[in-house]
């Protein structure tokens, strides 16, 4: 079992800081993790090639510093590790981030590409899906727990709304995974010694052999016009009076929404 | 204090710490209260390498000594005594096996220990023979094909839940203590079994249970060494465990002072927090003290004990009496600024406190040391002229 786990270096802390001159992160003083979402996808990935053997692969787009990231990564049980960076790639959206991903893909091979639901900076849950597609493979979101895998084919429980469905489809395929599906372990002593020393080939576009007009800002089917934090809104009502009318005011909105 | 680690063991710390913190703290009030043996966070031990830590690079270990064992027992004490003992007895259930061992019983043992697959325990002490460990009467008569064990083995940590036991049997009953060997016991052998498991004022989250052992044949190839050296490779092996107790109560006294200083900072009376007020700062000062000294001696026994040098029964009964005495002394501290919260199963001191008492009274009480010690120095003297 080959496993590809595609993650990505962000800023530890869920109140990211915005330039409000060019719209991008502020990066200063913030200590960088791997995606909280992503140690999840790396723990799956571990735990398969535990069980069915194979090599557990991590790549990530990202500068130059997103090395610290794989290094951890093998340091969380990840046996090889690529880093996908060039001045080209910066500036990338979703779009142009998956159609990198997907030519280091390509040219690893794998059986399962792991990625975590979201990033905790963007947040927008397109990743996996779009390196799906553009990968042409069957992609199942939100799996919280890999029942059965086997040569060619998986069976998963994803969560979705109101509880959650068991899918089949056959191997190779994406999966984005929650964080219901494991503990993510610590790192083990091993580990951190072979990460310290492990090679991290950089692989940059020519490498891909990617197209000029697909990566980066300029492969980008959007650009961020503004960043705004939405207000926050108290839409509460607070009903007064005595504890007989309050219930009879309450009965009669609730009547008025056709609620009862 | 700089204690000029090296990078490795800046590691083993530092990884240790974080286990610590996220798999022990969240769980470690309720693992006192159920006595309930912590085999999560052992495996957790375990795959975060730490029971490798002890063991030669050969066996699948990384090959650290006493030194290294005392970082991770530190701070896995920090936050849980419990748990750091049932770890620290891992490793002596494994040392006479490490130093005195076949090759063959190495290569069959060691791996699975280092590994975490295999916990250890160390079987010495009887209803009849704790300080007095010469007055065991467990025996291990020879018979065609091995050893028949009969007796009783009690108080032993990891008793029930280790797979391996190093037991301290007496092969030649007429010689006494000269009669003594050590034997590796397979848990499941016919013969073999648990009784009582104690119940104790603290380190409750490790088991502590009697061994039973009735006509339970031991194969020959299980003896480790010689016969008869059982007894002098025990004493060596307490030499050389001791410093961990030290460590232990290091890392338990390290925790009690962090938490008296984040009560007594937040703690507001007579309009100021407590740490503002002289009387708390003197006990701060004194317990902080009381930490660092403890700690340099330990680490300076350790050192000592991995260096080579022959003999090192004083150093590390300094270490182990000094530093039980002083987790004693700072968790009581601790309670005592702390006031009625500190009393309270709500906060962590009171089962500090708990914890601390028997790092005074195992691997040796500390009067038995002093004894130890004090029969070193009238050696020296009636050998200097």
């Amino acid at each position: 079992m080959n496993v590809v786990v595609c993650l990505k270096q962000v800023p530890g802390t869920t109140e990211v800081k915005i330039d409000p001159q060019t719209n991008t992160l502020i990066r200063q003083g913030i200590k960088n993790i791997i995606n909280p979402f992503d140690t999840y996808a790396l723990e799956e990935g571990v735990r398969l090639k535990e069980k069915h053997s194979g090599r557990v692969t991590v790549i990530t787009m990202g500068p130059p510093q997103a090395e610290e990231a794989l290094r951890e990564a093998i340091s969380l049980g990840a046996d090889e590790a690529v880093l996908l960076s060039d001045h080209a790639f910066a500036g990338a959206d979703t779009w142009a981030t998956a159609y990198t991903l997907s030519l280091a893909v390509r040219k690893l091979g794998a059986d399962i590409i792991i990625c975590g639901r979201q990033t905790l900076d963007g947040d927008t849950g397109q990743v996996g899906p779009e390196l799906a597609e553009m990968l042409k493979l069957p992609f199942i979101a939100y799996v919280s727990q890999i029942e059965e895998i086997a040569e060619g084919h998986i069976r998963v429980r994803r969560m979705i709304e109101e509880g959650h469905e068991v899918m089949e489809t056959t191997l190779p395929a994406v999966i984005t995974v929650v964080k219901e599906i494991n503990v993510p372990r610590l790192p083990s002593l091993r580990g951190i010694a072979r990460s310290k020393s492990a090679p991290i080939p950089v692989w940059d576009a020519a490498t891909l052999g990617a197209a000029k007009d697909k990566i980066g800002l300029a492969g980008s089917c959007t650009r961020v016009i503004k960043v705004f934090f939405p207000k926050r809104v108290s839409r509460g009502e607070k009903l007064e009076g005595d504890l007989k009318s309050q219930v009879e005011k309450l009965i009669n909105k609730l009547k008025e929404a056709n609620l009862i | 204090m700089e204690y000029f680690l090296t990078e490795q063991q800046k590691t083993i710390k530092g990884l240790a710490r974080r286990l610590a913190e996220e798999r022990i703290r969240p769980v470690r009030a309720e693992l006192d209260e159920k006595e309930e043996f912590p085999w999560a966070i052992i495996k957790d031990l375990a795959a975060a390498d730490l029971f490798r830590v002890f063991i030669p690079e050969q066996y699948e270990g990384l090959g650290g000594g006493c030194f290294e064992l005392c970082l991770v027992v530190e701070e896995l004490s920090r936050v849980c005594s419990g748990v750091a003992v049932s770890y620290a007895a891992s490793a002596l259930g494994t040392y006479i096996l490490m130093d005195y061992g076949s090759e063959e019983q190495k290569q069959k043992y060691l791996p699975d220990v280092a590994s975490g697959r295999k916990l250890t325990a160390f079987a010495l002490t009887e209803p009849t023979a704790g300080s007095d460990a010469s007055a065991i009467r467990t025996t291990a008569g020879k018979v065609s094909g091995g050893y028949l064990l009969n007796g009783t083995k009690q108080f032993i940590t990891n008793g029930g839940e280790a797979e391996l036991y190093t037991v301290i049997a007496l092969t030649d009953k007429a010689k006494g203590a000269r009669g003594a060997s050590a034997l590796l016991v397979e848990k499941g052998t016919p013969g073999f079994t648990f009784g009582k498991k104690e119940k104790k004022l603290g380190i409750r989250a490790s088991a502590t249970r009697e061994l039973v052992f009735k006509n339970c044949l031991i194969p020959e190839g299980n003896i480790i060494g010689r016969a008869g050296m059982g007894f002098i490779m025990t004493m060596r092996l307490l030499d050389r465990s001791r410093p961990g107790i030290g460590a232990q109560a290091v890392g338990l006294a390290q925790g009690a002072l962090e938490a008296a200083v984040d009560y007594t900072e937040q703690r507001v009376q007579f309009g100021h927090p407590l740490i503002s007020l002289p009387v708390v700062q003197d006990k701060l000062a004194g317990m902080a003290i009381l930490v660092e000294a403890a700690r340099a001696l330990v680490y300076a026994a350790a050192r000592t004990t991995d260096s080579g040098v022959k003999s090192f029964t004083e150093e590390s009964a300094m270490a182990k009496v000094f530093a039980s005495d002083a987790a004693m002394k700072v968790t009581t501290e601790a309670v005592q600024v702390c006031g009625g919260a500190g009393y309270m199963k709500d906060y962590p001191l009171e089962k500090m406190m708990r914890d601390a008492k028997i790092t005074q009274i195992y691997e040796g009480s500390n009067e038995v040391l002093r004894n130890a010690i004090a029969i070193s120095l009238r050696k020296r003297k009636a050998r200097t002229p």
